[in-house]
């Protein structure tokens, strides 16, 4: 049964337009010195990377069709909202991703090779979360990683890792979900145990209206957003669309956290321009207006409207297609270098300390393997 | 953190030398406390485990001691008390995790298996997780529905994990010990029957390590197994049939992940007969594995087939019919009978 219709606009923190005009609503008046402080130079990265994330994105889809890859999950249409918050964060920050953050891992150093091994099934991890900007693994399980996230700024509390007042030091935490995810008990949990413990943590929700095939409103029948205020912290609306305001109301939140002001939720509204996963078949659940509506809406278009009316030349956005091809082009090329780990990595690692039926298993294995060569000359 | 760090530093605690008489409550309570003095890095967290001590007292006067910092009582949410341990974990900590009673961890199941149980392994080896969780687990104290489980299959069965259950208070001293010092997740099955009665804890001498299965009796005729309450009964069994005449031989597996065979199997090859007790159901069981193990390795000493001796594949009944539930002294020497009359 069809749930019946209700409003579902609240206030939202917007400084850029549709159209890229830089006029903030009413909500977005307080965030604007913030973006007013950017030097052209970020701006400028804003950009690449959304492009960049953009070409990735297609690229790994590609792949997937071409029978390189089991799964993947793209990402287009959401890059406003992951590379404004993940721009917004330090480098001592802590981040916890779902599995559709690809450029929040680029952006915090990470090789997008690893993220392809994954979906090449490969590994079941890819990276080593303090090397690569301690931007965490992958959660498949959705919503699990919340829980880790609040847990870890509980921790950066008790080492008095946070809320010393020096902000080269100070660190939070910011986890990624999106609508579908809020569902899950976990993320009810962590909201419960971050507002407890006042961690120093952002939860950045990616409200992609979808979630597979079921719309938001069968996760929700109010604005996401007010969940925040439910568990006792801000809960903040933002265009996702917006990168300027994504980045602008992230900052504000992650300051705050690092302060020692406690944790905040921001519901960044967005779209999933594409399938869920290559598995996905939207045209079967959603309709070419609502595409239309959000296509007209897009992320990137909208900030390079902006950045032209400031007087970017047409060179500068060349230049970051070629480049943003250039990336996509040499991760695929060391993508398809990939091949199956060793057999010994089944069992390495399943514990960290010796365990007989690992060691037992293994050397069956390895001799059983062996007992066929030279079988196939 | 080694065991043998753990008993040179205890001369830093000197009420903590020497041989005492403890309930396996206090025992318990004693080994987390020496643990947390050892280690600034082991944190208790659960619910009702501060100012109350944990509903069975076992984290009695932790609080007093070492602060709200290291004692955090929880929000009332299983999933959310494993969730956030993982993250401690990560950041460095061992946290020791109480689940109130054994039928309310099926919340934190999810988080126990699918994220605690293979963190390390995600991690290629990086991100080991030295997560103790606490589980007073078992029947035998009347109490209502989804109080008297026993849920410690679901776990052996889980790669990743470590699930051990001590039967007297002298090996919980040091199991709960040795499990905070393991690098792995450590399931830690306290059984709630034998939370107080009282038994001597030798605080300077550790024993067996962690995953140790003991010939806890000796005995030529059958071979029993069991853990935790159970090997109570088992001992029980064992009087009743020497006065009969019979020699049972009784093993305390003290590890249900990863079991220790080679005791075991040194048992059957003398006995030639094998009867596997425990509380929990039968079917797909723990005892399922050693029948199914001891079959493989000891099949030529066999004399009879291994015979189990379980709860029956029902939730657990109202307390009132309990006794006749679970396996008693009696249920085990009739199986010993017909193991004997092959």
């Amino acid at each position: 049964m069809a749930a019946p219709s209700r409003d579902f606009t609240a206030p939202t923190v917007q400084l850029l337009t549709p159209e890229g005009e830089l006029r903030p609503s009413p909500e977005a008046e307080e965030y604007l010195p913030l973006v007013e402080a950017l030097p052209d130079a970020a701006l400028e990265q804003f950009y690449r990377d959304m492009v960049i994330s953009r070409r990735v994105d297609v690229m790994g889809a590609n792949l997937q069709r071409q029978g390189q890859l089991a799964l993947w999950v793209p990402s287009h249409g959401q890059e406003a909202a992951q590379v404004g918050s993940a721009r917004a964060a330090r480098p001592q920050d802590h981040i916890f991703p779902s599995y559709r953050e690809h450029i929040v891992g680029m952006i915090r150093g990470l090789d997008p090779v690893a993220i392809l091994k994954l979906f090449r099934g490969a590994t079941l991890g890819g990276w080593t979360p303090e090397e690569n900007g301690n931007f965490h693994l992958y959660t498949l399980v959705l919503a699990s990683q919340t829980l880790h996230a609040t847990g870890y700024a509980m921790g950066l509390q008790f080492d008095g890792a946070t809320a010393t007042g020096d902000p080269e030091s100070d660190a939070a935490v910011l986890v990624y979900y999106g609508d579908g995810s809020t569902s899950q008990g976990d993320a009810s949990e962590a909201l419960v145990f971050a507002s407890s413990y006042a961690t120093p943590q952002v939860f950045f929700v990616q409200n992609n209206q979808w979630a597979i095939s079921v719309p938001v409103s069968r996760q929700s029948r109010s604005p996401l957003s007010l969940r925040g205020g439910g568990f006792g912290m801000p809960g903040i609306r933002v265009d996702g669309n917006d990168v300027l305001a994504s980045y602008a109301v992230t900052r504000r939140a992650l300051e705050e956290a690092r302060a020692g002001e406690g944790p905040s939720f921001i519901e960044a509204v967005t779209y999933r321009m594409g399938a869920h996963t290559t598995a996905d078949d939207p045209t079967k659940y959603r309709t070419d207006d609502e595409v239309a509506y959000w296509t007209a809406r897009d992320p990137i278009t909208r900030f390079r409207t902006w950045l032209e009316g400031r007087g970017a030349s047409a060179e500068y956005f060349d230049r970051v297609d070629e480049e943003a091809a250039d990336v996509a082009a040499g991760v695929r090329t060391r993508a398809l270098d990939v091949t199956a780990p060793p057999r010994s990595d089944i069992f390495a690692h399943v514990y960290a300390e010796a365990h007989p039926l690992m060691e037992a298993q293994a050397a069956w294995l390895e001799e059983y393997e062996n007992s066929f060569e030279g079988d196939q000359a | 953190m080694t065991v043998e760090t753990i008993a040179d530093t205890s001369a830093e605690a000197p009420e903590l030398r020497g041989v005492h008489t403890l309930s396996m409550a206090k025992a318990i309570n004693a080994g987390l406390r020496e643990a947390m003095r050892n280690d600034p890095k082991v944190l208790l967290m659960g619910e009702d485990i501060g100012p109350l001590g944990g509903v069975f007292r076992v984290t009695e006067g932790l609080v007093a001691e070492f602060g709200e910092r290291r004692v955090l009582d929880s929000p009332l949410a299983e999933s959310g008390i494993v969730g956030t341990a993982i993250g401690m974990a990560m950041r460095g900590y061992r946290p020791v995790l109480e689940i109130q009673f054994d039928g309310f961890i099926f919340p934190a199941f999810d988080q126990i298996t699918t994220q605690l149980a293979r963190m390390n392994l995600r991690h290629d080896g990086g991100m080991p997780m030295p997560v103790v969780i606490r589980v007073p687990y078992g029947g035998h104290i009347g109490s209502i529905e989804h109080h008297q489980e026993s849920p410690e299959a679901y776990f052996a069965h889980t790669p990743g994990l470590r699930v051990v259950s001590p039967s007297s208070p002298h090996d919980a001293y040091w199991m709960i010990q040795e499990a905070i010092a393991s690098n792995d997740p450590v399931l830690f099955f306290e059984p709630k029957s034998r939370y107080w009665p009282k038994g001597p804890v030798d605080h300077d001498h550790a024993g067996l390590p962690l995953h140790a299965s003991r010939v806890v009796r000796r005995g030529d005729d059958v071979t029993l197994v069991g853990h935790g309450a159970m090997i109570a009964t088992l001992l029980q069994a064992a009087d009743i049939a020497a006065e009969e005449g019979r020699s049972l031989e009784v093993v305390d597996l003290r590890s249900l992940s990863p079991i220790d065979f080679g005791p075991i199997v040194d048992s059957v090859q003398r006995t030639g007969r094998l009867v596997v007790a425990q509380e929990a159901y039968g079917f797909v069981s723990v005892g399922s594995e050693i029948a199914a193990t001891v079959a493989e390795r000891a099949f030529y000493s066999l004399e009879a087939p291994v015979l189990r001796v379980s709860s029956f594949d029902t939730p657990f009944p109202p307390a009132a019919l309990e006794t006749e539930y679970l396996p008693s002294a009696d249920r085990v020497l009739e199986a010993v009978d017909r193991s004997l009359s092959y």
